[in-house]
């Protein structure tokens, strides 16, 4: 008998109302409403993003969604940024592409984090994706110029081109030259992760000359100031532009040249790059300060006074980066120039220094809490702090979404009271119901887990290094954290019994990362073969692990959630516990 | 324990072209004993025979750089233990001390490589210790990418105070070179900082990649996966000889072992283990070259 589906709209407006729905966790929730729902959504999904590319597999991909148009995809786990994850363990795009260039001829957006790109994967996209427009590869790795010059003859439409941070072996500048005089469309642009010494300069400034819609321009350091006035000048329509290296001679004709160039530049909200910064040349910013929303000056070798200078002509700032050479004073300037600051990152000018460089301290986080209400994410390296600052800058801020704090000792206490800072990152997930990504440092025990299971009821992501006493913290944050996604922990004194005991929490999260901590090579097995839908990891460069006891803790463990079982590319260190608890490798 | 990086900072702010004169051998030096496996062994020999110091002489007077075959055999590997403490006080060419934090085996827990740390801090929990005066590397932290570790390392801040520290601030930190070897599917990444001379990069080297020549889990023949084709294997095994170059700041590949360690880490841009079958016509142009330097 045939059902009829009285009610129900034809799939064609059905369609069209999915169409305004964008966001990939809204359209999870659509295909789960009915089976004709799902049936419709999938055909019409466009864009995918894919958070661990060993959860599923291409072809699985390919089958539910046979018509997308952009891809997003994340391969390492984010302590491969700090050299925990060893080279060689995965994340390979290749078998995705080649999958891709047979399924999605029309693919035009492709977008990777932490993954391993060869030039032979960016030869064969360049091939096979007649209109394709946007790459963005962060923080990847395993390519060189001559990839890069593949996708810039290949890609007529191109649009966005975006390396930030990324390894690319740099052979020559000319694959710049690789773009064809004919291409017109890049809207974006970011080498800024490139060595070379020797960018095709001349053929960069044609391009950006052709291109009239070039908004984001990054260069690399190689480019020097002199360069840039040009370039400026080509381009006033740039949105957002990063220098090369900010120095050169001082010459009479370079600051005023600059400052005019950067004056043509009306549209100009966000600067970046400055390496190597001449502080004569900065006032040739002044121009663009008041309608800047967005300052990178993390790689900028300036001390206070500079900054302080620069920052306080900049009141619509809502974005800044710098170094710790801004010190106390610097911040407390800030709070007092910046009421729109929203997101603040401190980088350490010195971190492996013994003794303190510079004068930051818990005081100018305290003070920029107090002056900026708007303030919603922290990133603060710095080398002290105490339980009545964090208190204090969780009750000024309780919009906070994402609190990353580094005391660059690990172990350190509240310096004034020697205690652990348990109670002052306690207050921050109290008052910050928004927060979805912690980071913790200093002395810590299991109540700091204890506090954050009990309030930190929408985070994310949580990490943790030095931390906690027994598997009784860790068990807090499984148990307690509903919406966490992402746990990663290195050097804790966190064992089996914690995570055994949550096992199936696991299956509801992303990932687990876990090294130097004391989970034993049996329950690893044991976790293997209860959780099917677990891929767990077990990662040792020296040895593998079933030649010592089951009772000997692993070196590092990653655990995450798949459908597609385990993968078929671990290299020779990294072994898998599967369902019959054999290890795969 | 010593001050680890005072060390390393007096000896590279100045170049010492003492330090680039010929010499036999490691004055004093003892060559690290190595259990040699005949069958499944990859001999590292210098090969440039007219070369007067090649990279194992340098290291030992002549012995064998090899791989040992299984890992069991890594007791000299990076985390062996000091040999008494101090070797070789005036001995530059081992970089005696400067090796950051000496890898401390005090709980008889297995050594893991590229994780120099003090055990004592993960141990004691809960008692707030104040920094010790000479501060052990950890990896990974403090947690900084390493690309913005790599460009701060390459144009170390200025400093008004101290023009010599400067170089001692994130150029003490890590740095990073890649390492790749003729017939490995992928490259390695060592941070040279963490080690304190030739023989410790060159134990570290041997149990990194041979992991591409032997397989796993107590087997000596090859795995079910096996990294190289099993002809390639072959000819690893029983024929061709590798030796360990560098490229330099000037984009030359010169072979490992000529120049005092200092310098080395300085000028090394990346490393590759080459077939000493290509390495012919590589000459150690070093000495030459730094002394024409300064």
């Amino acid at each position: 008998m045939q059902k009829k589906r009285a009610y129900s709209f034809p799939d064609e407006v059905l369609e069209h109302v999915f169409s305004f729905i964008q966001s990939g966790k809204d359209r999870n929730a659509v295909s789960m409403v009915c089976k004709s729902w799902y049936e419709i959504e999938r055909w019409c999904r466009r864009k995918v993003f894919i958070g661990n590319c060993y959860a599923v597999s291409p072809k699985m991909v390919i089958k539910r969604f046979p018509e997308v148009r952009s891809i997003e995809l994340k391969g390492k786990p984010h302590f491969a940024d700090f050299n925990l994850v060893p080279d060689g363990w995965g994340g390979y795009v290749l078998p995705w592409i080649v999958e891709m260039a047979g399924a999605y001829p029309w693919l035009e957006e492709i977008r990777l984090k932490r993954m391993v790109v060869t030039d032979e994967s960016l030869e064969l996209i360049a091939k096979s994706f007649k209109n394709f427009k946007v790459l963005v590869l962060f923080s990847c790795e395993g390519f060189s110029t001559d990839g890069l010059a593949a996708i810039a003859a290949g890609c007529k439409n191109l649009r966005e081109l975006d390396l930030r941070e990324s390894e690319v072996d740099d052979l020559s500048g000319h694959w710049l030259t690789h773009f064809p005089e004919t291409c017109t469309s890049l809207v974006s642009l970011n080498i800024s992760c490139l060595g070379s010494d020797e960018v095709s300069f001349s053929a960069l400034e044609r391009l950006v000359g052709r291109c009239p819609n070039l908004r984001s321009l990054r260069l690399n350091r190689a480019v020097s100031l002199d360069k840039i006035a040009n370039i400026l000048c080509l381009a006033p329509q740039l949105v957002d532009f990063g220098t090369g290296n900010y120095t050169t001679e001082l010459q009479p004709d370079v600051l005023s040249n600059l400052t005019a160039a950067f004056s043509s530049c009306k549209e100009l909200k966000s600067l970046s790059g400055f390496w190597d910064v001449v502080p004569a040349y900065l006032p040739a910013l002044y121009p663009v300060c008041s309608r800047l929303t967005s300052l990178n000056l993390s790689y900028a070798t300036i001390h206070s006074p500079e900054i302080i200078k620069l920052v306080s002509h900049c009141p619509s700032l809502q974005r800044l980066l710098v170094l710790d050479y801004i010190e106390d004073s610097g911040l407390e300037a800030l709070a007092s120039s910046c009421k729109d600051l929203q997101e603040l990152r401190v980088f350490p000018s010195d971190p492996f220094g013994v003794e303190p460089n510079v004068s930051l301290t818990e005081k100018g986080l305290v003070s920029v809490s107090l002056g900026c209400p708007k303030l919603q994410s922290v990133l603060y390296f710095c080398r002290q702090m105490t339980n009545a600052a964090l208190v204090t800058i969780a009750q000024n801020c309780p919009n906070f979404t994402r609190f990353r704090l580094c005391i660059i000792e690990p172990k350190t206490a509240d310096y004034l009271t020697r205690e652990p800072l348990d109670v002052g990152f306690g207050a921050i997930v109290e008052h910050c119901k928004d927060l979805r990504r912690l980071s913790l440092s200093g002395l810590l025990t299991d109540r700091v887990f204890e506090y954050i299971g009990t309030y930190a009821k929408k985070l994310e992501m949580l990490s943790v290094a030095f931390a906690g006493d027994s598997d009784l913290g860790l068990h807090h944050v499984l148990s307690g954290c509903e919406s966490l996604r992402k746990l990663e922990i290195r050097d804790c004194p966190f064992g089996d019994k914690a995570i055994l005991a949550n096992a199936a929490k696991l299956e509801t999260m992303r990932s687990l990362w876990m090294s130097s901590c004391t989970v034993s090579f049996g329950a690893c097995k044991l976790l293997g073969q209860k959780m099917h839908r677990l891929n767990v990891e077990v990662i040792d460069e020296t040895e593998p692990p079933c030649s010592r006891p089951e009772s000997c803790p692993v070196d590092k463990l990653y655990v995450y959630r798949s459908i597609s079982g385990p993968r078929s590319d671990m290299p020779p260190f990294v072994w898998t516990m599967d369902e019959e608890g054999t290890i795969l490798h | 324990m010593e001050k680890s990086y005072d060390d390393t900072n007096t000896e590279k702010s100045g170049l010492r072209l003492k330090d680039t004169e010929l010499r036999l051998g490691l004055p004093g030096s003892e060559s690290p004993e190595r259990e040699e496996h005949d069958q499944n062994v990859l001999s590292l020999k210098s090969f440039v025979s007219g070369a007067k110091r090649g990279f194992s002489d340098a290291l030992d007077g002549g012995g064998k750089w090899v791989f040992s075959g299984g890992s069991g055999g890594g007791s000299e590997g990076l985390f062996s233990p000091r040999r008494g403490g101090n070797n070789n006080g005036g001995n530059d060419l081992s970089g005696s001390d400067s090796g950051l934090g000496g890898p401390v085996l005090k709980d008889g827990v297995a050594p893991k490589p590229l994780v120099v740390q003090e055990k004592k801090s993960q141990v004691a929990a809960g008692n707030g210790n104040t920094a010790p005066a000479s501060k052990a590397q950890v990896v990974g932290w403090p947690p900084i990418r390493s690309f913005r570790k790599n460009t701060m390392a390459s144009h170390p801040p200025k400093n008004d105070n101290d023009d010599d520290n400067a170089e001692a601030k994130f150029g003490s930190g890590c740095l990073y070179v890649k390492v790749s070897m003729d017939g490995a599917p992928y490259l390695r990444k060592v941070d040279l900082k963490i080690y304190g001379g030739y023989k410790e990069l060159s134990s570290a080297l041997e149990k990194m990649f041979s992991c591409f020549t032997i397989g796993q889990c107590g087997s000596h023949g090859v795995s079910s996966r096996d990294v190289l084709s099993e002809s390639r294997l072959i000819d690893l095994l029983h024929g061709s000889e590798y030796v360990l170059t560098y490229e330099d700041k000037d984009g030359d590949w010169m072979l490992v072992g000529d120049v005092p360690w200092e310098m080395f880490t300085n000028c090394c841009k990346r490393l590759r283990i080459m077939k000493s079958t290509e390495a012919i016509g590589l000459a150690p142009r070093a000495m030459e070259k730094c002394k024409t330097r300064t």
